[in-house]
């Protein structure tokens, strides 16, 4: 470049309102021109001490709190803190129990991956497959409204087991959805997976070596799309998890085209567990005994399930004396996922910062907790 | 009856009132502007109406129910709601630049249509260099568009700004060799006489294989990137740069702009109707009907495109624009000049 000209970088504040930071993430990005130079995560926008919160309620009143840690999957926030609570105080959980559960969990990481797909599809200008996504997860919100009520906040797996059992009208209109989805699905790689735009837009953008993924602690399908066959469903199996067969769908490369199509195939396993699980649904109850308020003995313990978006873990302490935790830490995926875009996005346009994140399928209420 | 018989006549009645020649010329002339410009206002609304509709139902919705009959009202109160608004101006913006920026657009977008040939003798003026006034005009969109970009002060506007300034002079150059193709065919500049040309349906230059399909195909991809459609609509790519070059607009100022990036996404639809599928051109309906109806199908494409693909990448676009597109679009320039010089093809 001859003297006279010379370029400026310049900084952007991407967010905390902004259209696709998916919530309050906030990026300072330094850029120059279209190219990021460096970025800065800026988070606790959404900061809501649901920790602290918990630590001033008993167990089962902290169920609801739970709810709001990671609002796509509240399934999966109340499972992991009914685990680790049941793992203190030995509680039995029902078989048909463990089943309902099993099928909540499945059918919500159906639902979370529908908004993801959705988003990353609007991320990347596509408006119309968002609409889709949102069909078929509105037929889910309507089986876990005609059983616990709600539609985003379920409050529905409790220590020592279900909320309530599923009313008559659930298993025909479950059959139903699992019927159609897979066709969905077809129809949403039709749309999108083979797609020119879509794929120059996802392929070698973002690549997560399995290394980097391992270092930053990044997990669920974000790590697997890098190659490393990990899943917790598998490899610590929690609840029932052993007694059904399912694929781990793997990438190669840890762009963010692989970290699609693994998400898009999971999609599929977990129909195909919630299959199994109604197949071998048994009769019985669906609470355990536990008394109203129980104490925990003195302990510690670390409960861990893998959520859509990752490893979703709870870490509680109880001093054995109170009804209430002494400590409660929450881990979500989101978070380490966050901390390794800056990485991610190095050196590439800013239309691609958007396209990572949405691959990476952040949640911000996760990360700030 | 055809509307151009009603001009003619109306013209006369003027000319017999014994005015002097420069009034009739002056009333002419601001008549034709007057309806020309109430013809594309209600075009516009009607298209802004049209793709809330279709895109829902692409999208499985029902888009605007309520205000009327399916809602065709919808437009018209939401252009009233945007008249009642503030009008904000950024206290670091340019002013100046800040303010004329929609009013160029909204000129530009319009001027156009003084050489479109609505209909059968339907035309304001039938300018000797037509097609290229058009492609000269359908230009001061983009200079509108940096002045947006530039007058808001904001650095999402200003990168907005400056892509949609790449991306048109770069779709511009396809856009031109693929009108340069029927041109030369046409052996004239003037829009009348593109259309005289094709006057039998397999004379349409859509048809005149193998020259006319390509170019089509280069004018259709080159006029979404100039109307700044998705999936080319980087300028104002509502994930990346929130708005793009409009971030800082409201009120009035914005409907400007919006109004007239829906008469562009006609102008481009009936320029393409014009040059390549015969323009007025057709069996038994009014001439006229038959503009409207060609328009409206390539507006259709063009609502299609918008609601099925993702959004290309800056350098992709580019890339797609310089590597692939001018290349062919010579190559046809070429086969096109071939065609008509060996004269084998000249139907």
């Amino acid at each position: 470049m001859s003297k006279g000209l010379r370029t400026e970088e310049f900084t952007i504040n991407m967010g905390p309102v902004h259209p696709s930071t998916h919530g309050v993430c906030r990026f300072l990005l330094t850029m120059d021109g279209e190219v990021v130079v460096k970025a800065e995560p800026v988070i606790g926008y959404l900061h809501r001490a649901l920790e602290k919160i918990c630590e001033n309620r008993t167990y089962a009143q902290c169920i609801p709190v739970m709810d709001r840690f990671e609002y796509c999957t509240s399934m999966s926030c109340n499972m992991v803190l009914a685990l680790a609570v049941e793992k203190m105080a030995k509680i039995e959980v029902p078989e048909r129990a463990e089943y309902l559960r099993v099928i909540m969990l499945e059918l919500n990481r159906i639902a979370s991956h529908l908004i993801w797909f959705g988003t990353t599809a609007l991320d990347l200008g596509a408006i119309t497959p968002f609409l889709y996504g949102f069909r078929e997860r509105e037929d889910i919100l309507d089986l876990f409204e005609m059983t616990c009520g709600q539609r985003l906040t379920y409050n529905y797996i409790r220590i020592g087991g279900v909320a309530k059992d599923i009313p008559p009208e659930f298993t025909p209109k479950l059959k139903k959805f699992l019927d159609i989805i897979d066709g969905k699905i077809d129809d949403y790689e039709k749309v999108l997976t083979y797609n020119p735009i879509f794929i120059t837009r996802n392929k070698d953008i973002g690549i997560l070596t399995p290394e980097m993924a391992l270092g930053y602690g990044v997990s669920g399908p974000a790590l697997r799309a890098s190659g490393v066959k990990f899943d917790l469903r598998r490899d610590d199996p929690y609840s029932i998890y052993d007694r059904f067969k399912f694929n781990i769908p793997i990438g190669q490369n840890g762009d963010c085209y692989d970290r699609y199509q693994v998400r898009m195939q999971e999609m599929r396993e977990s129909a195909e567990i919630v299959r199994q699980a109604l197949a071998q649904l048994p009769e019985g109850d669906i609470m355990g005994r536990v008394s109203r308020a129980f104490k925990a003995p003195a302990c510690e313990i670390y409960s861990r399930i893998e959520n859509s978006r990752g490893e979703m873990g709870v870490y509680v302490q109880s001093d054995g004396k109170s009804k209430k935790p002494l400590r409660l830490k929450m881990r979500g995926g989101s978070y380490n996922q966050l901390q390794v875009m800056p990485e991610l996005i190095k050196g590439l346009k800013v239309a691609d910062v958007v396209a990572v994140m949405a691959s990476l399928d952040i949640i911000m209420p996760e990360v700030d907790r | 009856m055809e509307i151009a018989g009603i001009f003619k006549y109306l013209f006369e009645r003027l000319e017999a009132t014994g005015l002097g020649q420069p009034w009739v010329d002056l009333i002419s002339l601001v008549a034709a502007a007057v309806i020309v410009f109430g013809f594309l206002s209600v075009v516009a609304l009607f298209l802004v109406w049209l793709e809330r509709k279709v895109s829902a139902h692409y999208q499985q919705r029902l888009g605007p129910m309520r205000t009327g009959w399916h809602g065709w009202l919808q437009t018209i109160a939401d252009a009233v709601k945007l008249l009642q608004k503030e009008d904000i101006i950024p206290s670091t913006a340019d002013r100046p630049v800040y303010f004329w920026a929609p009013i160029i657009a909204f000129v530009a977008a319009f001027a156009v249509y003084v050489v479109m040939p609505f209909g059968d003798g339907l035309i304001v003026s039938d300018l000797n260099i037509g097609i290229l006034f058009i492609l000269a005009i359908t230009t001061f969109t983009i200079i509108s568009l940096l002045m947006a970009g530039w007058g808001s002060n904001n650095k999402y506007a200003l990168m907005g700004g400056m892509r949609s300034a790449a991306q048109v002079v770069s779709y511009e150059v396809p856009m031109v060799i693929s009108v340069l193709a029927v041109i030369v065919f046409a052996g004239s500049l003037s829009m009348v006489d593109i259309v005289e040309s094709q006057a039998k349906i397999y004379q349409w230059y859509i048809f005149r294989v193998p020259f006319g399909p390509i170019a089509f195909i280069m004018y259709i991809i080159a006029a979404t990137a100039e109307t700044n459609r998705t999936p080319f609509d980087l300028p104002e790519a509502e994930q990346e740069l929130i708005a793009g070059f409009n971030i800082e607009y409201s009120g009035m100022k914005f409907a400007m702009f919006f109004l007239a990036e829906f008469v562009n996404m006609f102008t481009v639809s009936a320029i393409g109707a014009t040059i390549f599928l015969g323009g007025w051109q057709g069996p038994w309906l009014p001439s006229w009907v038959w503009f409207l109806v060609k328009t409206m199908a390539l507006v259709f494409v063009f609502m299609a495109f918008r609601w099925t693909y993702p959004r290309l990448r800056v350098d992709h676009l580019m890339e797609f624009a310089w590597k692939y597109l001018i290349p062919l679009g010579f190559a046809n320039l070429i086969l096109a000049g071939l065609m008509k010089s060996s004269g084998w093809f000249n139907w």
